[in-house]
């Protein structure tokens, strides 16, 4: 290989944090891990199937609940897509949709995949299952509370799908609901839909409340021996820091849901500033609508990182198992998340350059906005400098991993043209900011999400997906994606309006309708795609070959349980003690190109690397 | 806190005592309660609910067009034909601030395993917060019958009447929780479940005296954002 090994000296294999390899002698200490400082947690284990499966305190029950509840919600998110695209590529085949129909379906769609499939998806279901696992937990601290977040979170979903049934069907005002068009007649579902919308986000919050305390106070405060805060696996950090964000940022989309509940079942006016309506003057007046911009956004912005950074924690864990290298400069990749998730709380009203602001505030949220480039960007390095010279496994994972990082970095770039005010008063509305926001958060998270699911689908279920329909899933996806969203910034650009139903007679008319068709036929192809990997599941469960213990050779506590799927409890008689970071991948010297968390320095210290 | 031992690991004062504490493995918050966490955390989280409400109030008055309605005049009580700004909320604040003197009195006698002066107190801050609640009710019910409402009023900007009942009510809403919760607390001590180690009826967990500071927490915080809605909205 290179210079550095041809002086014969023999290198020794050692944790990360012990190098006292001076005097080369073994301290008699140096696997010396402190007391433990809490007690056994004491679990309450269920007796009957309906205390196991269905009111189950285990938070990796709860988990696979969460999960398989946001995939519903995403299922119906997706066919609203099918809907749009359908009314959007070919409107004389979708006679049956009206204009209050599409707007429906916008604001469902958005509403849904957001805060029902993603923010659940992350938080709920990989937060709960992995947390405690990957902390050395028995389970979450409050586990009782842990199962009413869940049954409060289905029953938000409830409420919302609900809305699809009541008279005048669901709200139709676009996901972010701006007042006063919103709860004024005219708008598709200005009457229960909105309501039930409000009620559903409110009870969201409430059951995200009880599950976000869960997997802080696990996290900070029930980590097993030896577990410092810098040998946890980056995808705990992406979560925690996404739950903090999520634990000061929901606050405020409850309180706009409490007043604007006010503003359509009382006549407050809140939101709602003097109307004329024909002529004729309405109740409301004097409220401020820009007032809810800023408490919805104030939510929305960390919102965006809610969902980017599990999936950036994620995404480094998978990527350092599948390419056999330690993660690059992980300290470095923990503050980054630490310091998005901060600035994410002053970026907010880049969302609102057209909105009649100051245009100084302008000037300061595009500041505020472009500096988080800077942490976003370390990451990448980061990311592609741990593939670098990696032993890289192109597997699913992989790919999915992959896929991810060249859709972040598009979708982050385009990020930057709409950070600055005067690029983003032009492309304000267009297609080009659906296109920028579909890449950044809803491709890429998505990615990792299904990279996540083929990584740890052999935990939860105890087998092996088949590879190969993963690869058809991934290349299908990937490139259906391109193609779904790549025209759409050239549409953005010649001006084509995002939410419109139809577009008339416009100057653009002739060059958008073809690749209005192309890109619907891409996202029904796409659509359909996912549903390979649902039959994957299916087939897996049913036919799949059995998983060996830890298939992916990787060093987090998750693959070292007592048995596979872990049990309620999770680690059996006694809880591990860990020793290490969990990315010893490719140690020289080591015996094998991993060396588990639990593995105490003892037992690799002064083993002699073999001449290359 | 700071006699606490814990095997291995010397707690230091200040900075560098935070700094250890966070590097090292386990807990972050050396000998704190699981329970005690959350209650701070979930009251960091309620910090910015009220924040919300407060900063819309705040916004809300200072751009609408109508005069809003002078506080120390809607807000006064008669006293013998002579009106008295003020007099009712004063008074609350005061039973209010009071019970929360109860409260940590109840968390010191639970500590002390001082069971009966324990459950006498924290039935008193109940009652405190009981009061405070029905004064609030009597508040309410002369505004409702001098003709504010939510969606109006005769003395001046409608969102008078909107931002009070809101802040108010949800500010109320906790306290009545918080009475809730007094009530359920005074039974279990009195009954003496930290002692027989009784299982909690619905998380079938073990309880203990830190409970009882949990909840003081809670309704410290309370009395705590009264204490803002009292300067935002009384004295403004």
């Amino acid at each position: 290989m290179s210079d550095e090994y041809n002086n014969n000296k023999s290198y020794q294999a050692q944790s990360s944090e012990v190098m006292d390899g001076s005097t080369g002698s073994v301290n008699p200490d140096i696997d010396y891990v402190r007391p433990a400082e809490v007690g056994e947690q004491d679990l309450y284990h269920g007796h009957s199937f309906i205390e196991k499966w269905v009111f189950c305190q285990d938070a990796k029950v709860i988990g696979v609940q969460y999960f398989l509840t946001a995939v519903f919600t995403g299922i119906v998110g997706l066919i609203l897509s099918w809907l749009m695209r359908l009314q959007l590529g070919f409107p004389e085949l979708a006679g049956f949709m009206t204009a209050e129909h599409y707007y429906q379906f916008v604001t469902m769609h958005g509403m849904i995949m957001v805060v029902y499939f993603l923010t659940a998806l992350f938080l709920g279901g990989f937060g709960n299952y992995l947390i405690p696992l990957m902390v050395g937990a028995r389970d979450m601290v409050f586990p009782y509370v842990n199962m009413l977040s869940f049954w409060m979170f289905f029953v938000a979903v409830a409420v919302l799908m609900a809305s699809f049934f009541v008279p005048g069907g669901p709200t139709g005002a676009g996901w972010t609901l701006y007042p006063p068009q919103t709860i004024l007649e005219g708008t598709p579902g200005s009457g229960m839909g909105i309501l039930l919308m409000l009620i559903s986000l409110s009870l969201f919050v409430i059951g995200f409340t009880m599950g976000g305390l869960n997997y802080m106070i696990t996290i900070l405060q029930a980590r097993t021996r030896g577990m410092t805060l810098m040998r946890m696996p980056l995808t705990v950090w992406g979560i925690f820091t996404a739950t903090v964000l999520a634990m000061l940022a929901f606050p405020a989309l409850l309180v706009s849901a409490i007043m604007m509940t006010l503003d359509k079942v009382l006549q407050t006016s809140f939101f709602m500033p003097t109307i004329l309506k024909a002529g004729e003057v309405l109740e409301y007046g004097g409220g401020s609508p820009i007032l809810f911009q800023h408490l919805f956004w104030f939510f929305g912005h960390p919102e965006v990182y809610i969902v980017a950074l599990p999936a950036f924690g994620i995404v480094s864990d998978l990527i350092s198992v599948h390419a056999r290298k330690n993660i690059f400069g992980y300290r470095m990749m923990v503050w980054a998340i630490v310091g998005i998730g901060g600035l994410s709380f002053f970026v907010w009203a880049h969302h609102m350059y057209v909105s009649g602001m100051n245009p100084w505030f302008g000037f300061f949220f595009a500041t505020t906005t472009l500096i988080i480039a800077v942490p976003t960007a370390m990451k990448v390095y980061n990311w592609i400098l741990t593939l670098w010279r990696g032993n890289i496994r192109i597997n699913t994972v992989m790919l999915w991993c992959l896929g991810f990082i060249v859709t972040f970095v598009n979708g982050g770039i385009t990020g930057i043209f709409l950070g600055n005010v005067s690029v983003d008063v032009p492309l304000s509305d267009t297609y080009f900011v659906i296109a920028h926001f579909h890449m950044v958060m809803g491709i890429a998270p998505l990615m990792v999400i299904m990279g996540a699911v083929y990584h740890w689908f052999p935990l939860v279920a105890g087998k092996m997906l088949h590879e190969g329909l993963g690869k058809w899933h991934f290349w299908i996806t990937f490139l259906g994606a391109y193609s779904i969203y790549f025209p759409m910034h050239y549409l953005g650009f010649i001006g084509v309006p995002r939410r419109y139903f139809e577009m008339y007679d416009s100057p653009y008319m002739t060059s958008a309708v073809g690749m209005n068709e192309f890109i619907s036929i891409a996202a029904f192809i796409v659509g359909a795609a996912q549903f390979i990997l649902v039959f994957n599941i299916i087939k897996t469960l049913k036919t799949g070959k059995k998983a060996e213990q830890n298939p992916w050779k990787a060093n987090s506590l998750e693959w070292y349980t007592s048995t596979v799927p872990p049990e309620h409890g999770n680690f059996g008689e006694r809880l591990p003690v860990v020793h290490r970071w969990p990315y010893d991948f490719s140690v020289p010297g080591a015996k094998d190109d991993f060396i588990p968390q639990t593995t105490a320095p003892s037992e690799v210290i002064h083993t002699e690397v073999e001449k290359t | 806190m700071s006699e606490q031992k814990i095997d291995g690991f010397e707690l230091k004062p200040g900075f560098k005592g935070m700094a250890s504490d966070t590097g090292s493995d386990q807990t972050m918050f050396k000998g704190v309660h699981w329970g005690k966490a959350m209650m701070w955390i979930f009251l960091l989280s309620d910090t910015f609910v009220f924040s919300c409400f407060l900063i819309s109030y705040m916004k809300g008055r200072g751009s609408t067009i109508v005069d809003w309605p002078n506080t120390s005049e809607v807000f006064s009580l008669y006293v013998g034909g002579v009106p008295v700004p003020l007099l009712l909320i004063a008074i609350m604040t005061f039973v209010l601030i009071t019970s929360s003197g109860t409260m940590a009195l109840a968390v010191k006698y639970g500590y002390e395993k001082n069971r009966k002066m324990c459950g006498w107190l924290i039935l008193a801050t109940a009652v405190g917060g009981l009061t405070f609640v029905g004064m609030q009710v009597f508040e309410w019910s002369k505004l409702i019958h001098e003709g504010v409402r939510p969606w109006g009023n005769p003395f001046g900007a409608s969102q008078f009447g909107s931002f009070f009942f809101m802040i108010t009510g949800f500010h109320g809403f906790h306290v009545s929780i918080g009475v809730i919760f007094l009530f359920i607390y005074t039974y279990k001590v009195f009954a003496g479940h930290y002692e027989s180690k009784k299982r909690g009826w619905f998380t079938k967990m073990k309880g203990d005296y830190v409970e009882i500071e949990i909840l003081g927490l809670y309704w410290h915080f309370v009395d705590l954002v009264w204490v803002f809605i009292f300067a935002f909205f009384y004295l403004w």
